[in-house]
Formats: C-alpha cells, structure tokens, sequence
C-alpha cells in the first residue's frame, strides 16, 4: 500500500466527472459540471459559499445519487468505476476513494487506536472470516488485527497523534480532531482522498502540519488528494491544480498561478466596480474566457 | 481576620431562618397537594352513594414530612454537604496510580466463584427444600434477566439501536421449545440451539424493514413487532392454544438423567431422597453456562470487526459508511445475535417454567430488560449484572418482607408496590448515575495502556 508516486503516472486521469448535475427541487446545486482530477496531484476546489462544492464531494462519495452525469474512477490497476451507480459504503471498500466531512465526523466515544481500527473494518472482516473464524481464535485473525494495529500506529505517528493513541477521540483538540480524521480516512487505504475543508477552524501553525501531513501522504502512499478549501493560503501553496465553482458551474480551472490571475475567479470572489458588470456581462454572453 | 468571622456569623442565623420558611412553604404545598388525595377518602355504599370522610391524621403526616424534610434538608444538610465537598477540594489530589485493591483486580474471578457455590452453600445453610426459594426464585429468576439484558446490550447498548420489542424473541425461543418438544419430541438439548437460531432468524426478519428507521420510529416499530408476535401467539389458538398456554413442556435432562421420581431419575440414581430441588440447582448451573456464553461471545465480539463497527455505528453512521462499512448487515447482525441470546433464554424459560402462556411476554418485560440496560450502563456486562440483580432480587425481596403487614395492616400486599419502587429506583440512580452503574466504556484495544473511556464521550446511538 505504501509505495513511492511514480512520476510518469502523474498525467493519468484518476477521476474524471463528466456533465456532473445535481437538482434539489428547483435548484441547482451543480449544473453541468465537468472537471479531471489527475493521480499524485493535489487538486483544491473552491468557490465562493454555496457554490455547490460539498455538493460534488457528496455526489463523488455516494453520498447524493447524481441527477445527471458520469463520475468515473479509474483505480492504479487500471479498474473502473462509475461512481455514481455504486452504493455509498461500496465507494471507499471498492473504488477506494475516503472522504473527511467539513464538521467532523469522529467516533468520539472510541479511542484514537479504535477509530483507526474501525476504519479498517472489511481488512479485517476478511481475515476474521466474517467474524465466524475469528470467533473461534484463528491464528490468522490475530495476526492480522496485530498488523492492522501496525499500520494505525504508522499513520498515527504521522499525524502526530501517537501520545494520545489510547484516549478518547472525543478527548482532542480541535486540530487533532482534523488530523485524526485524515488518518482514519487513510487507514482505509484510498487511493483517491476527499477532504472538505481541513483546514477550516485550524491555526496558522496547525494549518502548517497539516500542509506537511498532506505533502506527505501524496509522496509517500501516492494517493491523489481532492480537497474543498476556504484557506487560500492554504490552496495556493499545497495544491497542483484548482477548480473554482461559482452557483454550481466551473469558472476557472488550471494551476494556483492562473487561477488567482483570473478575471472571473476575482469577480466571483471580490465582486466588479459597477462600470465593469457590462464588460463582464458581454463577456460572459459571449462564452469566451477573458 | 474580622471580615469573614463576621460574614458567618451573620450567615448563621438567615440559613435557620430561611430554612423555616422553606419548610413552612414545602409544607403548604404539601397541604395543597395532598389534601382531596390522601385528606379526603371516597368510597361506594351498599345503594352506589358515594360516602367520604376526612383522614385529618394521614394527611398531617404526609405535610409534616414535606415541611420537617425540607427545613433539614435547607438548614443542615445542604450546609453540610457544601462544607464536605469544600473540604474534598482542599485535598490533595489522590495518587491515581495508587494500587486498586485486590477485591477490584480480582472482581470478576471473586464474582464467578460466589455464584458457583450459592446453591450448595444455600443447601447447607437452610437444607435441600428451604434452598428452592433462594435458588430458583432469586439464583434462576436474576440470572433470566442477566442473560436477556446482556442479550439486548448487543443491540441497544452497542450497536445503539433502540429497541422496545425484545420480549418477542423470548417469546419465539419459549414457543419454540414449547411447541417443537410437544409435537415431535425433541429434546432439550436439540432444542436450545434451535430455539436460538429461530429467535436470531426471526430478528433478520425484524430488522429488514426496521433498518431504514432511526430513533423514535425504530423504537415505535420494535415495540409494534413485540406486540404482534404476542398477538399471533394469543390467536392462533390451533397452534399455540392461544391464552390457554402450553403445559406439560418436557424438562431438561442431564445426560439423559431425569429429573424425577423414576428409578433411573437423578434422585434414584445417585441415592439421595427425592426434592425437585436438585432439578433447580441443575437449572441454576445451566442458566449460569448460558450467561458465562453470551458474556464470553459478547467479549470477544467486541474486540471483532463487527463489534467495532457496532459501537461506530452507535457513534456515527454517516462516517461509517465513509468508511465502507455496510451499516445494513452490520444492523442486522447486531439484530440477530441480540435475538439469538434472547432465543436462548426463551427455551430455558420454557424448560423450566414447563408451561409457557402469551401473558409471561407482554411489553412491560420488554421494558424492565431495557431499563435494566440502561440502569447498568450501556454496553457495559458487569453494571448490567448489578443492575439485573438489584432490579430483580429487589422485587423478589419485597415479596420476603413479611413485617411490612405488621407496619400498613395486614391487607398490605407489598408486591403490589414493586412497579412504584422500581420507577423510584430508576430515578434515584439516573439522578445519581446518569449513564447507569457503569457509565465509562472499555476500550477494544489499545496501544501502551488501557484507559476506560469516560461516558460523557460515548453516544447513546439514534437509530
């Protein structure tokens, strides 16, 4: 599972979301979204508020069934799947993407060691023979809960989190709380990691570990990173490739640098002085990019 | 120096003087509530009249313990306790490491051998007759209820859903044994198994259509299933025979030893005078193995996959299906076993009642097994255990209580109480013990050292 990105890999598509639409009722979250996700790059999303980007995090891991679109993960392997059409639990067990949430979503009454564990759980149901061979204290079941212990322990001591391993999740201070989630989504073995907002409520030095947790995961495992940020600090520095989304459509897409030079992407974030609107309005009728 | 000297002593006098008018006003409400209740009885002549006269005595009583309780409670406990736990805080802080004592290391193996030896202790104590009561109406009757609250612990206290309708997979291991021993003979020993894959299959069913329900609806749904498996057993009279019931249900055997006065019976066999005593203490030992079962495959099932995902899923579903765990068959597994345990206790009860009716499953089972869950403490096997043995030997121990017709007359039957006192209890412990006799959770694994995780963390589940 751990093994070092391979650069000539970096130019494949990982995931590919085609015509993406979601409705609610009479809105439209997402309207004819399309964008690629290419595998070792970390890919930022964002956009001004209700623009649609937990939304599309929602649609990529299962959580809404899309109303129109094609989600396609396309695995190291080179095995396919349409996202859309697989049930919520199957996405990460399968087509091994993880998701953290944007307000976190720990097992606080379990500890830091548990939750790892847990995120572990269809490993280990295997090796325990669906709970029956393990019941009757098979040697194989030992050996591997022994390894799954293994492997949370790597990644607590990557998040940093390996002295507070037998305390309750609940017990941890917010930051924490956003690294440990991180490294229970990884314990999933992902090779496609969703993040909403890791950084949201961080200080600027926690900001900074999580910059190195994320850099770290990318070189290490080579699992591609999609994340939904509203820290552009921390976008700019840690992402290869963003997206940004404004009333559910993409209005600029490329590296950090052409981004942030965007036009359109400064409108939607900054607004326009009033005698600009026309100009933009003319462009936009247009369909061009400035 | 002064300033506080003087602050006392004038604090002195208002805690008296507000602790009487405390009393006074307690005790007007008192008067004010009791008084058509308990003041003024009513009661029916021979022509249907009705005919009241005044109990002046009883209601005195009644205001004279709301008015002297309050004003002690204000004027000298409250004080007290507030100087008590003043002091606590003075002290230092206690060395946590300090060495628990051998009782608590030692607890569980201490607790196994005490209930190993109660029934020939109980022989020697008060002979082979006088035990029956202790043995069976206390031993047996306590144990029935660890067995079915460690049952429904799998599904309420660890997997977190709420389930009011577990006497119904009592109810299928009772009948089964019931009704598979009486028409086809079979055995004891074939049956229990049996009974507690029916009652496990018949949770499947259960939880197929309950799984999309959470919180208040699941719970509503379970109690619907209670009622209805109840009902099928009440009106399907050429099966069940309905209200009527089922007797005559064979006994357990050991080795094909019976229990009864034949000359291959136990009794016969081993040379010692006939008592149907040596059948309970045979059930004691048997209901005893069937708890120790149902605590050992709930221990390790916790340190499984499965049982992790259970308490995940009483955490938070939505992140365990991020992870990629099927919350449906996680549900239902948790279904299944909790209703296998209770399929169990069903044949056993069955064995040894040897008559099984609709009336022994009503709801009111259902609710005193879940508030013997909640009392002990989700999830945890020995508060549990405390709780089932307080809840039931209390009630069992009212019925002993032979001198309380000396105290309210001899028409005082204090069985009749046990509802009231059982609601009393639970409140006193949930104001007390709000998570139940053991509130905190032990982890499933750990990395350096085992710390029990503190209630306020965990999450009772909402689905």
């Amino acid at each position: 599972m751990i093994s070092g990105t391979d650069n000539t890999m970096t130019s494949e598509t990982i995931l590919n979301i085609e015509h993406l639409s979601m409705r609610f009722g009479g809105l439209m979250a997402i309207n004819d979204l399309s964008f690629e996700v290419k595998r070792g790059d970390i890919t930022a999303l964002i956009g001004p508020n209700g623009a649609g980007k937990t939304t599309v995090f929602n649609c990529i891991t299962g959580f809404y069934k899309p109303t129109m679109g094609m989600i396609t993960m396309t695995q190291k392997s080179g095995k396919q799947f349409l996202l859309e059409r697989l049930p919520d639990f199957e996405i990460p067990k399968k087509a091994k993407v993880a998701r953290t949430f944007q307000n976190i979503r720990l097992f606080s009454g379990l500890t830091v060691l548990e939750n790892l564990l847990v995120a572990q759980h269809n490993k280990l149901m295997l090796a325990s023979g669906y709970t029956i061979l393990g019941l009757l204290g098979l040697p194989t079941y030992k050996k591997a809960a022994k390894q799954s212990i293994e492997f949370a322990s790597h990644w607590l001591e990557k998040a940093d989190l390996i002295d507070r391993a037998d305390d309750p999740a609940g017990d941890l201070p917010y930051g924490a709380q956003r690294r440990l989630e991180i490294a229970r989504a990884m314990c999933t073995g992902p090779e496609l990691l969703c993040l909403d907002e890791p950084a949201a409520g961080l200080n600027p030095r926690e900001s900074g570990a999580l910059n190195t947790l994320l850099h770290s995961i990318r070189d290490e495992t080579g699992t591609s990173i999609l994340l939904i940020e509203h820290d552009m600090s921390v976008v700019m520095e840690i992402s290869d490739h963003v997206v940004v989304l404004e009333y559910g459509q993409k209005i600029s897409d490329g590296t950090p640098d052409h981004v942030k030079n965007d036009p359109r992407v400064i409108a939607a974030y900054l607004g326009v002085e009033d005698e600009e609107v026309e100009e933009v309005i003319a462009v936009e009728l247009k369909g061009g990019t400035i | 120096m002064a300033n506080p000297d003087y602050a006392a002593g004038k604090a002195e006098t208002p805690i008296m003087v507000k602790a009487l008018k405390e009393g006074i006003f307690a005790g007007v409400i008192a008067l004010g509530m009791f008084c058509l209740y308990v003041g003024i009885k009513t009661d029916q002549d021979i022509n249907n009249a009705l005919i009241w006269y005044p109990r002046w005595g009883l209601l005195a009583i009644f205001v004279g313990i709301a008015a002297v309780g309050r004003f002690l409670m204000v004027g000298f406990f409250s004080p007290w306790n507030a100087a008590r736990k003043e002091r606590r805080a003075q002290l230092p802080v206690r060395d946590i490491d300090a060495k628990p004592t051998f009782f608590h290391t030692h607890f569980l193996k201490i607790a196994l051998v005490a209930l190993l030896l109660y029934p020939p202790v109980m022989i020697a104590l008060v002979g082979t007759q006088g035990s029956l009561k202790y043995v069976d109406n206390f031993g047996i009757q306590i144990l029935i209820y660890v067995m079915l609250a460690w049952g429904l612990n799998i599904v309420v206290g660890l997997a977190g859903l709420l389930d009011l309708g577990y006497v119904a997979f009592y109810a299928v291991g009772a009948y089964s044994y019931a009704l598979l021993s009486s028409y086809f003979g079979l055995s004891f020993w074939v049956l229990l198994p049996l009974s507690g894959i029916l009652a496990g299959f018949w949770g499947i069913i259960l939880g197929f259509p309950v799984l999309r329900l959470r919180g208040d609806y699941l719970a509503i749904v379970t109690l619907a299933f209670g009622e209805i498996i109840r009902l099928v057993l009440i009106n399907w009279t050429a099966v069940t025979k309905g209200t009527f019931g089922i007797s005559g249900i064979p006994k357990a055997t050991l080795f094909g030893i019976k229990f009864d006065a034949s000359p291959t019976g136990f009794a016969k066999l081993f040379d010692l005078p006939m008592s149907s005593a040596y059948y309970k203490v045979f059930l004691f030992y048997l209901i005893l193995a069937l708890c120790m079962l149902t605590a050992y495959v709930t221990i390790r099932l916790r340190r499984m996959p499965i049982g992790r995902a259970w308490e995940a899923l009483r955490e938070d579903e939505t992140a365990c299906r991020s992870l990629g765990i099927n919350t449906v068959t996680t549900k239902l597994t948790a279904f299944a076993i909790g209703a296998m345990f209770g399929g169990f206790a069903g044949s056993f009860f069955a064995a040894r009642q040897g008559f099984v009716s609709p009336e022994s499953f009503v709801f009111l089972e259902s609710a005193v097994i879940l508030a013997i869950v909640v009392l002990g403490g989700m999830g945890s096997l020995t508060g549990i255990a405390i709780a089932a043995m307080v809840m039931v030997g209390g009630t069992e121990l009212l019925r002993e209580m032979e001198f309380l017709k000396h105290v309210f007359g001899p028409d005082f039957t204090p069985e009749l109480y046990r509802m009231l006192l059982f609601g009393l209890a639970m409140v006193i412990v949930m104001l007390f013990k709000p998570r139940g006799f053991v509130g905190s959770r032990q982890p499933t694994a750990f990395l350096k050292e085992s710390r029990a995780v503190s209630g306020s963390f965990t999450k009772e589940g909402h689905g």
